[in-house]
């Protein structure tokens, strides 16, 4: 991989963590509203996925959404917004923390029922293939969503018609507070997989170029075969959302995990590899975070969207 | 004009939007080589093949889901719920998902779903293959809920459904399939959210929808004999809900009777009688009436059915109390 390209990926990871760090703030000022899920921990596989797709590839992920987001090619000040629920927001300031989308980037949200988006996934693929495309449908969820219906159904179908899907659950090891141990009867997520035939891989989520790698290789076999599971490893550093008691945990286990860092990981990577030193991530680093702080201003200072434009876009069409 | 049945009318209606447009397409249990449970789409396995007559899993959660995903990547399906009690399977695609995703997102996706579901009971398949929840799904913006009470309209207002951006429950009823009605030929269009004077009167205002248009068409043939003018108002489309040949015809006659075939609590007579004297209230010249099915779920037993669903001799009944 390039170096320029390395870099830019280093850069979206630590932009993502700079959002999260201060729409976490934000949320704490009363500012940001609503359910507020972070992505603190799990960037390697939103910008390790996401790097490895083409243009025409579609995207869709659940409600911890603001990394694909950004992966994807929304602008920070653009997420900040929606956050802030401000009309210059990617979804108008209509949806919020868990419902950004932004379809010019083939980016289609944000879904916040559990699961609810795995079936637009197949039918999305199913109109790529419909319409002779060979372009995949890359649907991201979480390890609890593999336990609702629409997990199985989804799958079923992807396979019955040979969608081009590339499932990726982000095994983050628990659904809210209920770990997977305790909430699935297999504890390897990609087995699941094996009961619809379906090929199927798990990767270190913590490790942006591996998941970089596997994602690669697995849209490849999707192009030509059809759907594939891809299982990543990851973790979340901070509660499920804002507000978190965290008793199904111990701090020992988040510290175990914080030493495996992504973004830690890759920092070591670029310098032991000499594509970066210290000296120019400590400088990417800086620009990252003066970015977000320009987001937040760009975001506090818009204006709010209006309830007129909420009645408009209630229907595509007047009725008579 | 022909003479045809309303199983035709939606058949013809389908066969020509696939004809017309590439990208309108159905799936669904059964639709393909079973040709359709209700044999709505016999013949269009054969016509079209399998990319465009897609028999489904049982699935009705991935089945209105994959539509919902298919519809905003552009195409324009039409998914097909063998009943419209299973559509309470897949509430969380049609209520959640369907009717949101336009707005929630800020206008930028749009979902041009019809989502057709066959409902009503009479034929003794018990409590939950019987219902009539059309009003159910009338509830929630963001959708449009169109149910036609005759071939003509099911016809045009189909092929509408299909050509809106908006996603649309079409709803049907099961005992009407066979039912005949003037049909024009070749391509017509009815509008969504536009109701229709049936029948002209001028002595008392009966509104109703799908199957209690004939019914209610049936009424007032009996009233007639007795003297009695009743114009018969069908909504056909539940949402948007068009109250304004209802106003005028309330206007008219200041008499009001609505029948629908669900259940009475919290049903479209509520919302229509609530409408007129919310609107309409100097033209009141006596109590409205509404004539709906009795607050029980449907039995098996032919005789107890029929006694709990909504009869033509209940809606003569009310038209006569309100005069």
């Amino acid at each position: 991989m390039e170096k320029k390209e390395l870099l830019r990926m280093y850069r979206e990871m630590v932009i993502i963590r700079r959002l999260e760090e201060r729409a976490s703030e934000l949320y704490q000022q009363g500012k940001i509203g609503g359910f507020l899920h972070l992505y603190i921990g799990q960037e390697a596989v939103g910008t390790g996925v996401v790097s490895a797709r083409q243009p025409k590839d579609r995207l869709l992920t659940a409600y911890r959404d603001h990394g694909i987001a950004i992966a994807a090619g929304i602008e920070p000040k653009v997420a900040m917004a929606e956050l802030l629920g401000k009309e210059t927001g990617c979804s108008h300031g209509f949806g919020g923390s868990m419902h950004m989308a932004d379809v010019t980037k083939n980016y289609w949200g944000g879904h916040a029922i559990v699961g609810s988006h795995l079936p637009f996934a197949a039918g999305m693929a199913l109109a790529d293939q419909y319409n002779g495309s060979d372009a995949a449908t890359i649907c991201f969820f979480g390890d609890g969503a593999t336990n609702i219906g629409y997990f199985h159904e989804s799958l079923n179908l992807s396979k019955v018609w040979n969608l081009p899907v590339l499932w990726v659950c982000e095994n983050n090891n628990y659904g809210m507070g209920t770990s997977v141990e305790r909430a699935s009867a297999v504890k390897e997520i990609r087995q699941k997989a094996e009961g619809y035939g379906m090929a199927n891989s798990r990767v270190d989520g913590m490790d942006v170029l591996k998941v970089h790698e596997a994602t690669a290789d697995a849209l490849e076999y999707v192009r030509e075969n059809g759907p594939y599971l891809l299982e990543a490893m990851t973790y979340r550093y901070q509660g499920h959302s804002m507000g978190d008691p965290e008793r199904y945990r111990t701090k020992d286990e988040i510290t175990k995990w914080e030493e495996h860092d992504p973004i830690g990981i890759f920092r070591k990577y670029l310098i032991d590899d000499k594509v970066a030193s210290e000296k120019d991530l400590d400088k990417i680093d800086q620009g990252a975070a003066h970015e977000i702080d320009e987001a937040v201003e760009f975001a506090e200072a818009s204006p709010e969207p209006t309830f007129q434009e909420l009645v408009d876009s209630v229907y595509v069409e007047g009725v008579g | 004009m022909a003479q045809i049945t309303m199983r035709e009318a939606i058949s013809q209606a389908l066969m020509e939007e696939m004809e017309r447009d590439e990208k309108v397409f159905i799936m669904g249990e059964e639709v393909g080589v079973w040709g359709g449970t209700y044999a709505v789409t016999r013949g269009f396995y054969d016509k079209f093949g399998g990319k465009r007559v897609r028999d489904t899993p049982i699935s009705e959660m991935v089945i209105v889901g994959a539509a919902n995903g298919a519809a905003m990547a552009g195409l324009r399906p039409v998914a097909e719920l063998m009943t419209i009690n299973f559509a309470f399977v897949a509430m969380d695609q049609i209520v959640n998902q369907s009717a949101k995703l336009h707005t929630m997102f800020g206008a930028q996706i749009t979902v041009p779903v019809v989502i057709r579901a066959v409902g009503g009971g009479g034929r003794q398949l018990a409590a939950t293959h019987s219902q009539t929840p059309d009003v159910v799904f009338a509830h929630f913006p963001g959708l449009k809920v169109v149910a036609p009470g005759t071939p003509h309209d099911a016809k045009g207002l189909l092929k509408a459904a299909i050509r809106t951006d908006d996603p649309v429950m079409f709803i049907e009823n099961a005992t009407l399939y066979q039912m005949r009605g003037e049909v024009p030929d070749g391509d017509f269009v009815e509008p969504i959210g536009v109701s229709k004077v049936q029948r002209p009167g001028s002595d008392v205002t009966l509104v109703a929808y799908s199957k209690m248009v004939q019914y209610s068409l049936q009424a007032a043939d009996e009233l007639a004999k007795e003297g009695i003018d009743v114009e018969v108002v069908d909504l056909r489309t539940l949402r948007p809900l068009d109250m304004g040949p209802v106003i005028d015809s309330f206007k008219k006659t200041n008499r009001a009777v609505i029948a629908e075939e669900g259940w009475r609590s919290y049903g479209v007579g509520a919302e229509v009688a609530s409408r007129l004297y919310e609107q309409a209230f100097d033209y009141v010249d006596a109590p409205i009436r509404r004539v709906a099915q009795k607050e029980v779920p449907l039995p098996y037993n032919r005789k107890l059915e029929q006694m709990a669903l909504p009869q033509v001799g209940d809606i003569v009944e009310a038209v006569k109390g309100v005069l």
